[in-house]
């Protein structure tokens, strides 16, 4: 071919890229209707739900918990004549672990399934990368995991907890056992990021030293050289945001320096009873935790709640915070439907403000205006068992404020 | 005596380039038949059939098909096997993002994340550039293009082929994603940069808006395949096969086969960041997690499934890839991994030349070989009609 043709072709081309994008112009004026929400489709006897969750991929381990937990709310609340006289069906899609992924299936969800509301994401960047979706299109998401604050969108309800709900009651803690300085350790993506910064501002407040912040890439194993900076470094104890398989390597490391939960206790806001189970009792004997919930809470709701989870997908699956915060959050929706008498998801956020149920972790209240729940904080010490008890909590449950609004030391953080 | 050629990388036999044979005409009047089609495809049967939904969709998949128009041209073409493409892609999207998030911001303000994570006074210096078009726009396609000619210039002059060429790309992807990620305040750590509102002025959230960027998106891959065509079908296209051929050989015959490669890669690099770019509109999102290792190796699966040394199979593979993600993930959302995997082993398993090949396969003529397949299914149906 010669050069003349080429051109010619080229030339071709770029004149239809003009003509393609002069004929496309969209209109720079937005009228309301365009970008109005896609009603949820609720003309048969079911109404649908998304569950968006990672089903492959790094978070699947954690992810696949909280989805059973969702699907088994939803079977309990089929079984007794369902939302507003109709069946729940529940879509399901899989985040695989990939943020662009989640935005994806949520727009999936949302305009092609036409979903009531979507429950599930796990980490920051997913719940990130969802938060346009569903404020573009109006729609639903309950959000089950704690995470870092600082952020409240009108189309989510994030059923976990916030920071003044698990975080600080967890720095309070230590201040009151007399811990005077501190070790950050965290995985490296924003949750833990940002709750240093929290943790820093509370620490320079209460008269607490932060002798140094160490973060390793997300599913790193390599932690001897961060272990020994925290020995060395003698803090009274060490905070732990890591995520995940680290969490592992972390432990084996710590103990086999000669650190013990005795010397220096570690609070970790990250593991629940799975992780426990897969870290291994023996390296988290002892070791602190901050939640909301763990399966060994008393009460009627949480024996019922536990009880019904074994009987559906074994004996051996233990029960934790996100999962629990999780199935909370579809009895929560439905208590909003109820209330509106409606599906639209207006109605239903204005139905939402002090909705209560009496959930696993005890009694949690709809806080209309953050759109977060009030949540009773409890500090717990894992057992030889690998269950983890209760040493301490909140006595009632702690109002959200995503913001840190009422803690003057947080000031300069939003 | 025969020879066939191996590729320099897995020494698998490189399907020979087409033959010239059909005489010049014939060529032109068929690649204006294939623009034209590939046109009406694009332009008016996607737009008709497809919803606004499936219709973003595409828009995202022929981001992708871009990048692999670049990586057909580089590995393909010139045996340079790109395993890095991801940096471009981000450099494109990110310079893209940082304009359109400035643009969001208004004039003056920063962007809402910086407030949020950064706890920035003002606006870092690095930047401030973006907020103006006439700089960010040439930089989602030059800054690419400098970073590969820079990399390129080293790797290929020291004449670093092969496995040590794609490691070191790879190496180049993990190295962008560690610094992107630990500079949270200022890039958005691995939530990137998210929420984009406008596009020049346009609202994105309207599905008018959203159909403009996929046609902008449809327009770009044709001029980039028509780009990708004139090098192939030049003198210079086929001194980059000759090179990935036989590099000892044309160096031998005077040419300098590190200019060669050079010019490809950048080319493949400009292409990665425009790709990049446009997918920032039709997605709403650049993330560290779009750039690194595994996206990169995603964009040469897809070439490599199509069929790297032609110049469509890089992107009907691209997009059969995406499409077969997305499907597959919909209806099996527990097991789609499986069922992507196996689809990739029976393709290098039994089309170790790619979905290209399949054309090639049915057209095959009586020569000497087996008969082609079209040929072949033409002669049954003869027999078992009356």
């Amino acid at each position: 071919m010669t050069l003349f043709q080429g051109r010619r072709i080229l030339a071709g081309a770029m004149t239809l890229v003009a003509a393609a994008a002069l004929a496309a112009c969209g209109s720079k004026t937005t009228d309301e209707n365009s970008s109005a929400g896609v009603a949820a489709d609720v003309s048969g006897d079911t109404v649908k739900v998304g569950l968006l969750n990672s089903l492959s991929g790094t978070m699947a381990i954690s992810e696949v918990t909280v989805r059973d937990s969702i699907m088994l709310a939803i079977e309990e609340i089929n079984a007794a004549g369902g939302v507003l006289g109709k069946k729940i069906q529940p879509v399901g899609e899989d985040g695989a672990s990939d943020w662009p992924t989640f935005a994806e299936k949520a727009e999936k969800l949302i305009r092609e399934d036409r979903v009531a509301a979507v429950f599930g994401c796990w980490t920051s960047a997913s719940r990130k990368a969802v938060k346009p979706v569903f404020e573009k299109n109006k729609a639903l998401l309950f959000y089950p995991v704690q995470y870092e604050g600082l952020e409240q969108s009108p189309y989510i309800f994030y059923t976990g907890a916030t920071t003044n709900q698990q975080i600080v009651p967890g720095l309070d803690y230590l201040k009151a056992q007399g811990a005077k300085s501190l070790y950050l350790v965290g995985s490296d993506y924003v949750f833990p990021r940002t709750a240093n910064k929290i943790i820093k501002a509370y620490a320079e407040a209460n008269g607490m030293a932060v002798l140094g912040e160490d973060y390793a890439p997300l599913g790193s194993t390599e932690f001897g050289t961060i272990t020994n900076k925290v020995k060395s470094s003698g803090a009274d104890a060490v905070f732990n945001t890591l995520n995940g398989d680290s969490n592992v390597a972390f432990f084996k490391e710590y103990k086999s320096a000669g650190l013990t939960a005795a010397s220096m206790p570690v609070v970790s806001v990250s593991i629940a009873e799975e992780e426990v189970k897969s870290i291994g009792t023996q390296y988290l004997e002892g070791q602190l935790t901050a939640w909301n919930y763990y399966q060994t809470t008393a009460g009627a709701a949480n024996e019922k709640f536990v009880a019904a989870y074994k009987a559906r997908y074994g004996a051996d699956k233990p029960t934790s915070d996100p999962m629990e915060a999780a199935y909370v959050s579809v009895h929560l929706w439905k208590a909003m439907v109820e209330k509106a008498g409606s599906f639209d998801v207006e109605k239903v956020r204005e139905a939402s403000n002090g909705i209560t149920f009496d959930a696993p972790e005890g009694l949690v209240t709809v806080d209309g205006a953050t759109q977060h729940i009030a949540k009773t904080a409890r500090i717990g010490k894992v057992g030889a068992d690998g269950l983890i008890t209760e040493v301490w909590n909140s006595g009632e449950p702690i109002t959200p404020d995503p913001y840190l609004k009422s803690y003057p030391w947080a000031g300069g953080l939003s | 005596m025969t020879t066939v050629a191996r590729d320099p990388v897995t020494a698998d036999p490189v399907p020979p380039p087409e033959k010239p044979a059909a005489g010049p005409s014939r060529h032109r009047y068929r690649a204006a038949v294939g623009f034209a089609f590939g046109a009406a495809l694009l332009f008016a049967v996607a737009p008709l059939l497809l919803s606004d939904f499936r219709l973003s969709l595409l828009a995202k998949y022929l981001c992708v098909a871009m990048v692999a128009v670049g990586i057909g041209l580089a590995w393909g073409r010139g045996g340079m096997l790109a395993l890095g493409q991801g940096v471009f892609f981000g450099l494109g999207g990110y310079a893209m993002a940082m304009h359109l998030k400035l643009a969001d911001a208004g004039p003056g303000a920063m962007p809402d994340f910086m407030l949020l994570y950064g706890q920035l006074d003002e606006l870092p210096l690095w930047w401030r550039p973006f907020a103006s078009p006439w700089f960010a726009l040439p930089a989602t396609v030059l800054l690419p293009m400098a970073v590969a000619f820079v990399l390129g210039s080293l790797v290929f002059r020291r004449r670093v082929r092969g496995a040590y060429f794609a490691i070191l790309s790879q190496a180049l992807a993990a190295a962008m994603v560690i610094l992107l990620i630990g500079q949270q305040g200022t890039t958005g750590g691995t939530n990137g940069l998210t929420d984009i509102q406008g596009f020049f002025g346009y609202d994105l959230d309207d599905p008018v808006n959203q159909r403009m960027v996929y046609f902008i998106i449809a327009g770009t891959l044709l001029a980039l395949l028509a780009l990708a065509r004139h090098l192939m079908q030049s003198r210079y296209g086929e001194l980059l096969v000759a090179v990935r051929d036989g590099e000892e050989r044309v160096r031998f015959l005077g040419y300098d086969p590190a200019t060669v490669k050079l010019v490809a890669y950048v080319v493949a690099a400009g292409m990665a960041g425009l790709a990049g770019a446009l997918f920032v509109p039709a997605v709403g999102i650049i993330s560290p997690a779009l750039i690194g290792i595994v996206p990169s190796i995603e964009f040469v699966i897809g070439v490599a499934v199509g069929g790297r040394a032609t110049l469509l199979g890089p992107v009907l593979g691209a997009v059969a890839v995406a499409w077969a993600r997305t499907a597959l993930s919909e209806r099996f959302p527990g097991t789609w991994t499986y069922l992507q995997g196996l689809l990739f082993v029976v393709v290098v398993a039994f089309l170790p030349g790619g979905l290209a090949s399949l054309i090639g396969l049915a057209r095959r003529r009586d020569d000497g070989e087996r008969p082609g397949l079209l040929r072949r299914l033409r002669r049954r149906a003869a027999e078992v009609s009356p």
